[in-house]
């Protein structure tokens, strides 16, 4: 085990009754490092994240955290641990407040530091304003705040976060994003979800899983690199691709439409010089969009070839 | 641990109403159980003179009314204990416990507490009938004390069951129907026991009924206390178990 592995899992499997759930998984997280654990419903990641979290015992394989065995020393490693499940685990009929000094208590923080731990973690979810109110009375959004909050109010090494942000308005979605970018800072970060631009958006390294199986890991600049970059443009009065192919570091156009094409270049992006042609050369340039679809077409591409009917669905959702 | 486990139990069963409610029903019955039982006190009197060996107030009133008493809480204890667990389970709060750093045998303990608690309470308001008492006779504090005493255990086994089919389901109306069954066969054992013609101590010695019967006369014997804590050992013991198997399952 390497030392800055906050989280080692090794040939981790699951079956329930003989269904395996997930099969021979391993994997590292490292200190100050958020994972993007990524996958259609059902591919396993929520059971992934409640062995993790000493919900579900695993049937073959160990998972350490900071060096202390889920099973062997649930103690230690639970107190390194924060976790917001899918559902967050909160009780309507109290108040925040309240329910956070009931989460410090619960998390053993000694009695001096639970209210500065109660401030603290209110402050980093934008929870302030809200102490005094019933939680069941909250949006969804502030729900999933509290949620958080009380993932993180002991200080834990690593926050595990199952899908946080289903079920939110994209206002929400992208102050939730904000927020476990910010965790980032401080927290190792276990995020899963189904949602690619919030892989993108927020970790440094995502996993792949389908059916169980963990098909393809990278860090998302890698990722970013391997692509090759394109940019899709619209023009009105569009010339013949043989044109087009001429600009400066373009290496290939496809066609979307008639008046729609996608440009795959080398190196820096041609925009400008798309913008200087078509100005000069009257094509009426209506649309440049710089292409970000890497991770998704990666995603389609490989938890297609499984040929589960599922996949492209998700990938829909996927598109918000 | 276990007290912070305990103290959020007590407080979410007297935020709802149903705790006000069951304490507010159970005084308003056995307190007219009571005023009867004196009733039928000052019928007797008369009678009482002639006998040897006269039974007192602590015989004659209040060892029926906490008789009855078990039997009308045997029927109420289960809205008490029913969502302990279960509700845990349907609002997915559980997963707070188990991910937070406490044992499943603390989390049980603390659930436990809670329930005793609300027994102690309620066993020490219905306890104010009979030292009312006090300001017109005199009465047997040692047999008052056993009955107390025999009321808090009794109750303790009935809220380890029940806590016991709580953590069996995520359905609260299934938790308290199973644990009014069970309390029921436990009722039940004891009149088998008692219709046998020989051997009938055997069956009857399981029912907690049986043994709460016997201190209510007074007889306070280390053999009931020690049962009524097996009992309940057993029933946490169960609890304990059953949660550790479900992250198997």
């Amino acid at each position: 085990m390497s030392l800055s592995a906050v989280i080692q899992v090794e040939n981790l499997s699951r079956f329930y009754q003989n269904q395996p759930a997930i099969k021979n998984l391993s994997f590292s997280l490292n200190a100050g490092e958020v994972l993007g654990f990524l996958g259609p419903n059902g591919a396993g990641k929520s059971t992934t994240m409640q062995i993790l979290t000493g919900n579900l015992a695993p049937s073959e394989g160990q998972v350490t955290i900071n060096g202390f065995d889920i099973i062997e020393s649930p103690r230690e490693a639970k107190r390194q641990m924060g976790y917001l499940p899918e559902h967050p685990p909160i009780y309507r009929e109290a108040s925040v407040d309240e329910y956070l000094k009931y989460c410090a208590q619960l998390r053993r923080i000694n009695k001096q530091s639970v209210s500065k731990a109660i401030d603290e973690s209110k402050q980093q979810c934008g929870l302030t304003d809200v102490g005094q109110r019933l939680i069941g009375n909250l949006s969804k959004g502030y729900q999933q705040r509290v949620g958080i909050a009380q993932a993180i109010i002991h200080n834990p090494l690593v926050v595990v976060l199952d899908e946080p942000t289903v079920g939110l308005d994209p206002i929400q979605m992208r102050d939730i994003r904000r927020l476990i970018k910010t965790l980032g800072q401080d927290h190792s970060v276990i995020l899963s979800t189904h949602i690619l631009s919030e892989v993108q958006a927020t970790c440094d390294r995502v996993q792949i899983i389908q059916k169980g199986e963990l098909i393809y890991h990278s860090s998302i600049e890698a990722l970013n690199l391997s692509q090759v970059p394109s940019v899709t443009i619209g023009l009105n009065h569009p010339p013949a691709i043989e044109q087009l192919k001429q600009i400066d570091r373009v290496t290939h156009v496809d066609a979307i439409d008639s008046h729609h094409f996608k440009l795959f270049f080398n190196g820096e992006s041609p925009a400008q010089a798309i913008v200087q042609q078509s100005v000069q050369q009257q094509w009426e340039l209506f649309e440049l969009i710089p292409d970000q679809r890497s991770l998704e077409d990666l995603f389609i591409e490989l938890t297609q070839d499984e040929n589960s009917g599922g996949a492209s669905v998700h990938a829909e959702e996927a598109g918000v | 641990m276990i007290l912070t486990i305990a103290k959020r139990e007590v407080s979410t069963l007297f935020l709802s109403p149903l705790a006000w409610i069951i304490l507010a029903v159970v005084q308003v019955l056995l307190g007219y159980m009571f005023l009867a039982q004196i009733d039928n006190f000052f019928l007797l009197q008369p009678q009482l003179f002639q006998l040897e060996n006269v039974p007192g107030v602590t015989d004659i009133v209040i060892a029926p009314l906490f008789s009855l008493a078990a039997i009308i809480l045997l029927m109420i204890m289960p809205l008490i204990t029913m969502r302990s667990i279960a509700e845990e389970k349907r609002n997915k709060t559980l997963t707070l416990l188990i991910s937070s750093p406490i044992s499943m045998t603390e989390i049980v303990l603390g659930k436990f507490l809670g329930l005793f608690f609300f027994v102690f309470i309620l066993v020490s308001l219905l306890m104010l009938m009979p030292l009312s008492l006090f300001i017109g006779t005199t009465i047997d504090v040692g047999k008052l004390l056993s009955i107390y005493i025999s009321m808090l255990l009794l109750l303790s086994s009935f809220a380890a069951i029940g806590l016991y089919l709580s953590s069996l389901t995520e359905n609260q109306t299934i938790a308290a129907v199973g644990t009014f069954g069970a309390l029921l066969m436990l009722w039940l054992i004891d009149w088998i026991g008692e219709a046998l013609p020989n051997n009938h101590s055997v069956v009857s010695y399981l029912s907690p009924l049986q043994h709460h019967q016997s201190m209510l006369e007074g007889l306070f014997d280390t053999a009931d206390v020690a049962y009524y804590l097996i009992f309940i050992t057993v029933f946490l013991v169960l609890t304990i178990r059953q949660l550790d198997r479900e992250r198997l399952l």
